[in-house]
C-alpha cells in the first residue's frame, strides 16, 4: 500500500506537465471586436462564408491584419476602408447605399407598391361587377324545397 | 389570348435575368484598383535577393503583373502561354511569387521555364494584400504611368489575351 502511494506520488510531476488552456487571444476584447468586424465581411476565396468563419489562407491573414489595424488604433471605419480600397464593396455584406446599388436597396420596395397597387386595381375591377343579384321566383321556390318546407 | 400575354412577358423576362446570371462567373469580383496607381511595394527578387525592385522603376514601360507560386496548380495552366508571350517580347511580364517558399518557386522556373523578366517574393503576402489578391493567380496589366488599366483573376486564356489584353498593351505603348 505504502509503496503504491510513493509511486503515485511520483507520477505527479508528470501530470502537473500537461500544461494549462492556453487564452485564445492575448487581448479577449480586441478579439470580440475583430470577430464583430469581421462577421459582416465576405471571404473572398470561399465567398459564402464571412471573413471571421473561414479557415482559408487569405481569410486568417486578413484576420490577422485587422488585429493589427486595431491594434494601432485604428476604427471600425478606417479598417473598413482599407479593405474595401482592395477589395471592393464585395467584401461587405451590407452593401453601401449608391447609385449602383439602388436597385439592390430599393427594388423590393418599388416591386411590393408596384404589385399592392396591380392589387387595388384588380380589386376595384371586381367590384364593380354586380355581386347582389336577387334571387328569381324559381330559385326561391327550390330553396325552400331544399331546406325542407316541401315535405 | 390577352390574359396569357401577361405571365409569358413575366417568364420571358426572367429567362433572361437567369440566362444573364447563369453566364456571370461569381469568382470575378471587380477590382477597385483598376484606374488607381498600382500599390507601392519594394521586395527582394527571387533571383538575386539582395537587389530589389519597385514599381517606380518601371515607370515608362508597360507591364504585366502576374501574382503565382509554386503551390498553385492552377499558375501552371498559364504557364506555357506566359513563356510563349514572353518569346513574342510584346510586353514585359514581371512576377510575384506569393506567400510562397523561395526556394520551391525557382525550382519550378527551372523545371519549366522562366516567362518573367525578374519575380519579386511576397513572403508574408502583404504586398498581395494591398493588390487585392484573393485567390492565384492574378494578372495585372499597368501603363507607362504606373496606372492599373486590367486585371484578370485565373489563369490567363489564349482568349483573355488576345481579346482583352493584347490589343489594350497595343493601346497603351503608343
Amino acid at each position: 500500500m505504502r509503496l503504491w502511494m510513493i509511486f503515485l506520488a511520483l507520477w505527479l510531476p508528470f501530470a502537473a506537465m500537461a500544461g494549462e488552456a492556453r487564452p485564445v487571444a492575448e487581448d479577449p476584447i480586441l478579439e470580440q471586436r475583430m470577430i464583430g468586424l469581421s462577421e459582416n465581411l465576405r471571404c473572398l476565396v470561399c465567398q459564402n462564408e464571412s471573413l471571421a468563419g473561414s479557415r482559408a489562407d487569405l481569410a486568417q491573414d486578413l484576420r490577422q491584419e485587422i488585429r493589427e489595424q486595431m491594434r494601432a488604433g485604428k476604427s471600425d471605419e478606417q479598417v473598413i476602408d482599407y479593405l474595401t480600397q482592395r477589395y471592393g464593396d464585395f467584401v461587405l455584406y451590407n452593401p453601401p447605399v449608391k447609385p449602383l446599388t439602388w436597385l439592390l436597396w430599393f427594388g423590393p420596395f418599388a416591386l411590393l407598391i408596384g404589385a399592392a397597387g396591380g392589387l387595388y386595381a384588380y380589386i376595384k375591377r371586381r367590384g364593380d361587377r354586380p355581386v347582389d343579384e336577387p334571387l328569381s321566383e324559381e330559385e326561391k321556390k327550390r330553396v325552400a324545397d331544399l331546406l325542407g318546407n316541401g315535405r | 389570348m390577352k390574359r396569357f400575354l401577361i405571365p409569358l412577358g413575366i417568364f420571358i423576362v426572367l429567362v433572361g435575368f437567369l440566362a444573364v446570371g447563369l453566364r456571370l462567373d461569381p469568382r470575378e469580383v471587380p477590382s477597385p484598383l483598376v484606374g488607381k496607381p498600382a500599390p507601392d511595394f519594394k521586395l527582394a527578387l527571387l533571383s538575386d535577393p539582395a537587389k530589389q525592385l519597385s514599381p517606380a522603376d518601371l515607370r515608362g514601360k508597360v507591364w504585366l503583373f502576374n501574382v503565382w507560386a509554386s503551390w498553385c496548380a492552377s499558375c501552371r495552366q498559364e504557364h506555357d502561354l506566359l513563356l510563349d508571350l514572353s518569346r513574342q517580347g510584346g510586353v514585359l511580364i514581371y512576377g510575384m511569387d506569393y506567400k510562397d517558399q523561395p526556394g520551391d518557386a525557382q525550382a519550378v522556373l527551372n523545371r519549366y521555364g522562366n516567362p518573367y523578366v525578374e519575380t519579386v517574393v511576397d513572403l508574408d503576402g502583404r504586398t498581395g494584400m494591398n493588390y487585392g489578391v484573393y485567390g492565384v493567380p492574378e494578372t495585372y496589366l499597368i501603363d507607362k504611368n504606373g496606372i492599373i488599366r486590367y486585371k484578370h483573376t485565373g489563369p490567363v486564356t489564349v482568349e483573355i489575351l488576345s481579346k482583352k489584353i493584347l490589343p489594350l498593351v497595343k493601346e497603351l505603348q503608343q
